[in-house]
């Protein structure tokens, strides 16, 4: 029982992190429809961001608690700025384009946005720990867990609610939504289409990077942070339906807990079992597990 | 007319003169020795491995142009030549590495590459330095299967391979009495991880028969997060918990797993762990069995190119160097000394590469971790003494120490000329030398 519920801890932590990174990605498909491969960047951008304040911070002999405030903050801000400034400054100039152009143009920012890190905060590993011992050490199951681990699941679990509650239970959710539906229709009905656009992109970034910036204390911030964080990403939302909030959480679940199980039973098999899962997924539901219905234009 | 003829006659003495001359002159003050190095630059392995690799080239080179470093090393550059380097990141994976390779031989004309930290590199290389009948130097990478898996006339490797390493580690333990009737492992998914591992569990179970594998985990390379892992550790509560990792994925590792009590329960073993202990500090727990693949940094012994190393690179980049400045620092040396030894028997030419691949072959040179021979692979490979120790955080220097370090000979952790690694291992160590 103990060691089932080693492999269901350790699955649910690993899938809080992936959620919130999966997240962004899959609302800002759902409503830009573009495969935004530089979403991993903007994970790492975060983690960096993080881990500059924390030092900040933790030098003006601030507590730790104030550091991870202050991270939260400082990312949320950052990241926000960015994500309107690229759409704005630069992906709004292909909407219409093919597809493929415009997953060429994120791929771009996906290289831009290496040099960038590269270039602020050099090619060594930086990390910052103060905030991972904030909430102190658990035991569960007859195992030590760190406290910061587990309180990143019902952190994880409210950010995937409050993006549900506020698609399917505003206003401006219920908008967003019209314009995934049918975004001449809502045009027509005095929807402002560039602003939901702009919104959901910089939603989408701020998701990725506030997921980098909880996962940056207890990791070494180093070149190719975002190319692990992209793959692993695409998968969930692939699994789950791409557009969906639901197919993401679920898409995380199955990987956390496939990976924890691997890794406890058997480890040779970890990196082949996110694959197993998504091509025993596409296999069934070549749409993902969360389908997204579509009105059928006459 | 007369006239006319003797002038030309002497004319053409006098150049005949001058060319005979020219041949047997010593290298000329403006010829360089073009030498390209190649290391991590940027990338995952670059703050560990890759930068005070080229910081420990710069030091050297600058040193050896000015005629600054101690005897055997006191001559200018190579013989007298100037040394020009060429350094090259290595990040960007194998394919591109063949083609950096092809280019600084044949864009920009190297004399000889000397470099590479990554295993997979390593193994990529090779064949390409065969096949354009150019001189490599390995400086670095763990794997034993470069000169085991095959043959090359061209390629040398100047350090010892991961195999060292992990014989050193057993038997340190071993003689410090570290129980281990139950081993776990955590390693990188690689050439390096894999080989690291076969080694070590080989190794772990000749001088402990009884020991038995419980967990054995090869995440993948640049993995990050471990916390499955650790959990899967803790849980196994081995005696000993084995691990090849290194630079970010070993800082990772370290700050994951200390909290959640893992060296607590367990003995914790890691065969190239020095490079991390200056970014750690306190985060390192104390009492860590660690090797330097080498007897390095704060392993070293003393000597006059050991201090000359450690004070002058500590001087020129605030940091003592560790184990991948060291490596450099043997490779070039190493060159030097096979270039002068080529250049004393063609009257002070600057070599051509068969005579430096024919001086460097079975070479032996002393460098500021012991005594370097290329005892291996023909002549190919090389051998040398290892340290082994623990860690212990120094509060007042405010950084770690390493304590009760035990030196191996080389001839006690490497294995005898024409065996496998493995073999040799499998087969008891056989023919070990180890005063």
């Amino acid at each position: 029982m103990n060691f089932f519920l080693t492999i269901v801890l350790d699955g649910l932590i690993q899938a809080s992190w992936l959620f919130i990174v999966a997240l962004g990605l899959t609302l800002v498909f759902g409503v830009l429809k573009i495969l935004n491969i530089a979403h991993g960047s903007f994970y790492a951008l975060g983690a960096y961001i993080a881990a500059s304040t924390v030092t900040l911070v933790a030098a003006r002999g601030l507590p730790p608690g104030v550091g991870f405030v202050a991270m939260l903050l400082s990312v949320a801000l950052i990241a926000s700025a960015v994500g309107l400034l690229l759409e704005r400054g630069l992906l709004k100039m292909f909407y219409g384009r093919d597809e493929v152009v415009l997953l060429l143009v994120t791929y771009a920012v996906f290289l831009i946005l290496e040099d960038v890190t590269k270039l602020i905060w050099g090619v060594n590993p930086i990390y910052a720990t103060q905030p991972y011992e904030l909430f102190g050490n658990l035991e569960f199951a007859g195992l030590y867990y760190v406290g910061y681990d587990l309180v990143l699941i019902p952190i994880s679990a409210l950010i995937g609610f409050a993006i549900w509650f506020g698609l399917n239970r505003t206003v401006i959710g219920k908008i967003v939504l019209a314009v995934i539906h049918n975004e001449e229709m809502s045009v027509s009905m005095g929807v402002r289409v560039n602003q939901v656009y702009a919104i959901a992109f910089a939603f989408g970034v701020l998701l990725a990077a506030l997921a980098g910036a909880l996962t940056a204390p207890k990791i070494s911030m180093q070149p190719g942070l975002s190319s692990d964080v992209i793959i692993l990403s695409f998968a969930i939302v692939v699994i789950g339906g791409l557009g969906s909030v639901e197919g993401a959480a679920v898409g995380a679940i199955l990987v956390g807990l496939a990976r924890a199980a691997s890794v406890h039973l058997m480890p040779q098999a970890e990196l082949f079992m996110i694959y197993l899962i998504m091509a025993a997924v596409l296999m069934f539901r070549p749409e993902g597990l969360f389908k997204r219905e579509t009105a059928r234009r006459i | 007319m007369d006239r006319l003829r003797r002038t030309n006659r002497a004319v053409l003495f006098a150049s005949v003169a001058v060319t005979s001359l020219g041949l047997a002159v010593p290298a000329s003050a403006q010829e360089t020795f073009k030498l390209g190095i190649v290391t991590f630059l940027s990338g995952p392995a670059a703050d560990s491995f890759g930068v005070p690799a080229r910081n420990g080239a710069q030091f050297v080179i600058d040193q050896l142009n000015k005629g600054s470093v101690p005897s055997p090393y006191e001559k200018v550059g190579f013989g007298g030549i100037k040394i020009e380097p060429v350094i090259i990141d290595e990040n960007g994976g194998a394919t591109k590495q063949v083609q950096e390779l092809r280019n600084l031989y044949q864009r920009d004309n190297v004399d000889v590459v000397l470099g590479y930290i990554s295993s997979g590199d390593c193994l990529a290389v090779a064949p390409i330095a065969e096949e354009l009948k150019k001189m490599l130097l390995l400086m670095d990478c763990g794997t034993p299967r470069i000169f085991e898996e095959a043959k090359y006339n061209y390629v040398f490797r100047t350090a010892a391979h991961a195999t060292m390493d992990n014989v050193g580690l057993v038997r340190y333990m071993k003689a410090k009495n570290i129980k281990m009737d139950t081993l776990s492992a955590i390693n990188q998914d690689y050439a390096w991880g894999q080989d690291s591992r076969a080694d070590f569990v080989a190794a772990a179970q000749q001088l402990y028969p009884n020991v038995k594998v419980q967990t054995d985990l090869l995440p993948k390379y640049g993995a990050g997060q471990y916390g499955t892992e650790i959990s899967a550790l803790v849980g196994a509560g081995s005696d000993v918990v084995y691990s090849s990792l290194w630079g970010g994925d070993l800082q990772a590792f370290v700050l994951q797993s200390a909290p959640r009590g893992l060296p607590k329960r367990s003995q914790l073993v890691f065969s190239a762990a020095d490079h991390v202990l200056p970014p750690l500090g306190d985060k390192m727990p104390d009492g860590t069995i660690i090797g330097a693949r080498g007897a390095y940094g704060l392993m070293s012994q003393k000597s006059p190119l050991n201090d000359w190393l450690f004070r002058g690179y500590e001087a020129a980049n605030g940091v003592y160097p560790v184990q991948a400045a060291y490596r450099m620092t043997q490779a070039i040396l190493g060159l030097k000394a096979a270039v002068e030894k080529a250049m004393s028997k063609n009257g002070g030419k600057k070599p051509s590469t068969d005579e430096m691949v024919a001086a460097m072959t079975g070479l032996e040179w002393p460098s500021p971790g012991g005594l370097i021979q290329m005892k291996l692979a023909d002549g190919h490979q090389a051998i040398q003494p290892i340290a082994i120790s623990r860690t212990k955080y120094n509060p007042d220097l405010k950084r770690v120490d390493l304590v009760d370090i035990q030196y191996f000979a080389a001839e006690c952790v490497n294995p005898p000329p024409g065996v496998k690694s493995i073999d040799w291992i499998k087969g008891g160590m056989q023919g070990a030398k180890c005063n």
